[in-house]
């Protein structure tokens, strides 16, 4: 079929056009806003102490939520593939997809619900001293939470086409699991687990609701990034606010540039191995 | 026990430990009170209102991003210009970028100080914006697979036979991808039926006006009302756990039919 050039343009122009209005010209507003009133006040607003500890609070939550996630993501792949679980299938399928699913909100409320002053574990912890909400652990918390899917969900279709000839290869010729976990399947599956761990640090730097409803919001104490950027808004110091802002869209460019490195080559994963199972076959 | 049987063992503790036992409390509190408690929380005005418009609205964006995504995608597939991998890219822009770095984006640009003219700030529109923001790339990226692997030569049954391009696309194309379109139509649904970042600062939150669901469940949060609360919290959680379901469901039909 082939479409009119005219309305070939005309679909292009509306398609174009529409992302132009959602999301160019919005993100376009982050450089202008930031850099209103010139370079100084940007960088008073990077050296504010306010700003670093949000920095590195964020840094923090990503740097235990991002390797628990992946070491779970492995395992769990590895054990919901490789052990062939059908019967409680369901049960991981939802499990894993609620917190994609669930609101930022829900999932701030129902770690109050157990770790808070009148939750489930609140007396045992009053009584030891230790603050989970409106504190770090609680940040951290919720951003381990909402962070959970990304890496099982990629590793669990790129396990599934790697198959097992060559882990049985590898057993029979007498390597451990885990050598062959190591040596055969962690190699395997690379970059399948590399787009999940882009995936699960984009989203673990910008949680904002989950976040919010734990941290307690004090400036230089249990402020992230993406709470830094509300609190500095509506104190109406603007600049501080797009500043921030600017530094996690620069953030959330990175993660693209690095996303669009990683499927590609983790689809290939998938796709190689296609081919070489299609080779197998042929020669049976 | 089989070497498998340990990593599933722990795999079911860490998923129960950071995932089950806290949507467990939130359903636990809600009924408190007993259900005739619940109901009370859920029905009242308020809480009503909200989630109301959040259905409403969310449904109308779904609705809304069935056409663009589909055209998105299309013309990702199908035409060819350049700086097509940029714009490609870009779909993903708005799940990398925080979703209140997007709320913010968007009042500077439609809000009382927009630069283009246009100020939708603190009314439903601005509400429909952040979410057509924050649901864009499922449609396009569930669509886009499937339409690169669609077999050329139907449609160009189609047109020899004399079928119209509108024709074709209506009754060869569509049905193919309908399917994807609405795996990715319920994953939109999800996403903004529990939106909070991108709209906390653009909807105004208003009762009965501009405040939904998410926003209404931190205000009981913040005046201390755990049972409304978690209320509102279940209502939001079953429709997550349906939009789930119903994706997986599609997803699987799609799969097949690509098969």
């Amino acid at each position: 079929m082939r479409e009119s050039a005219l309305s070939r343009y005309g679909l292009r122009f509306a398609a174009l056009g529409y992302l132009a209005t959602i999301i160019v010209l919005p993100c376009s507003m982050i450089l202008r806003k930031t850099f209103q009133n010139g370079v100084e006040p940007v960088l008073d607003a990077l050296t504010d102490p306010a700003f670093v500890h949000a920095l590195q609070l964020t840094l923090v939550a990503v740097l235990i939520a991002v390797p628990a996630n992946t070491i779970f993501g492995v395992v769990c792949a590895m054990a919901l593939v490789r052990g062939n679980v059908k019967r409680g299938a369901w049960f991981f399928n939802s499990a894993i997809g609620l917190p994609l699913a669930l609101s930022p909100v829900v999932v701030g409320l129902s770690l109050i619900l157990v770790y808070g002053n009148d939750g489930w574990l609140g007396t045992w912890l009053v009584e030891n001293g230790i603050q989970i909400i409106f504190s770090t652990p609680g940040i951290v918390l919720a951003t381990v939470f909402v962070t959970l899917p990304f890496v099982v969900r990629e590793v669990v279709p790129v396990l599934r086409e790697v198959g097992t000839d060559q882990e049985e290869a590898s057993w029979t010729l007498g390597a451990s699991r885990w050598q062959t976990f190591w040596r055969i399947t962690l190699p395997a599956i690379r970059w399948g687990v590399a787009y999940g761990v882009v995936l699960t640090t984009a989203r673990a730097l910008g949680e904002y609701g989950a976040v919010a409803v734990v941290s307690g919001r004090l400036a230089g104490q249990t402020e992230t990034l993406t709470i830094h950027v509300d609190e500095q808004y509506l104190r109406f110091n603007e600049v501080a606010a797009y500043t921030t802002s600017l530094v996690l869209a620069l953030l959330a460019v990175f993660t693209l540039v690095a996303m669009n490195v990683f499927k590609p080559r983790a689809q290939e994963e998938v796709a190689d191995v296609d081919s070489d199972s299609a080779g197998n076959e042929a020669l049976r | 026990m089989r070497a498998g049987g340990l990593s599933l063992g722990i795999s079911t503790v860490y998923l129960s430990l950071i995932v089950l036992l806290p949507i467990a409390a939130v359903v636990a509190a809600s009924l408190e009170g007993g259900l005739a408690a619940f109901w009370d929380e859920v029905s009242s005005p308020p809480a009503v209102a909200a989630l109301k418009l959040t259905f409403v609205i969310s449904l109308l964006v779904v609705l809304a991003n069935t056409v663009t995504g589909t055209l998105t995608a299309w013309v990702l597939v199908r035409d060819d210009f350049r700086g097509k991998s940029a714009v490609n890219a870009l779909i993903d822009l708005p799940f990398a970028l925080p979703t209140i770095v997007a709320g913010l984006t968007l009042l500077a640009i439609y809000g009382p100080k927009s630069p283009v003219g246009v100020d939708v700030a603190y009314t439903r529109t601005a509400i429909a914006l952040a979410l057509l923001f924050v649901t864009l790339p499922f449609v396009v990226r569930a669509v886009q697979p499937v339409l690169m692997e669609l077999d050329r030569e139907m449609e160009q049954a189609a047109a020899s036979l004399g079928a119209s391009p509108v024709t074709t696309f209506r009754r060869i194309i569509l049905p193919n991808l309908m399917p994807a379109v609405l795996s990715g139509a319920a994953l939109s649904f999800g996403k903004a039926v529990g939106e909070f970042g991108s709209v906390i600062l653009i909807s105004g939150n208003i009762p009965f006006d501009t405040e939904v669901a998410s926003v209404h469940i931190f205000k009981a949060i913040e005046s201390d009302d755990q049972e409304a609360a978690a209320a509102v919290s279940v209502v939001l959680l079953l429709l997550s756990l349906f939009v789930l379901i119903g994706a997986d469901i599609l997803e699987r039909r799609s799969r097949r039919h690509d098969a």
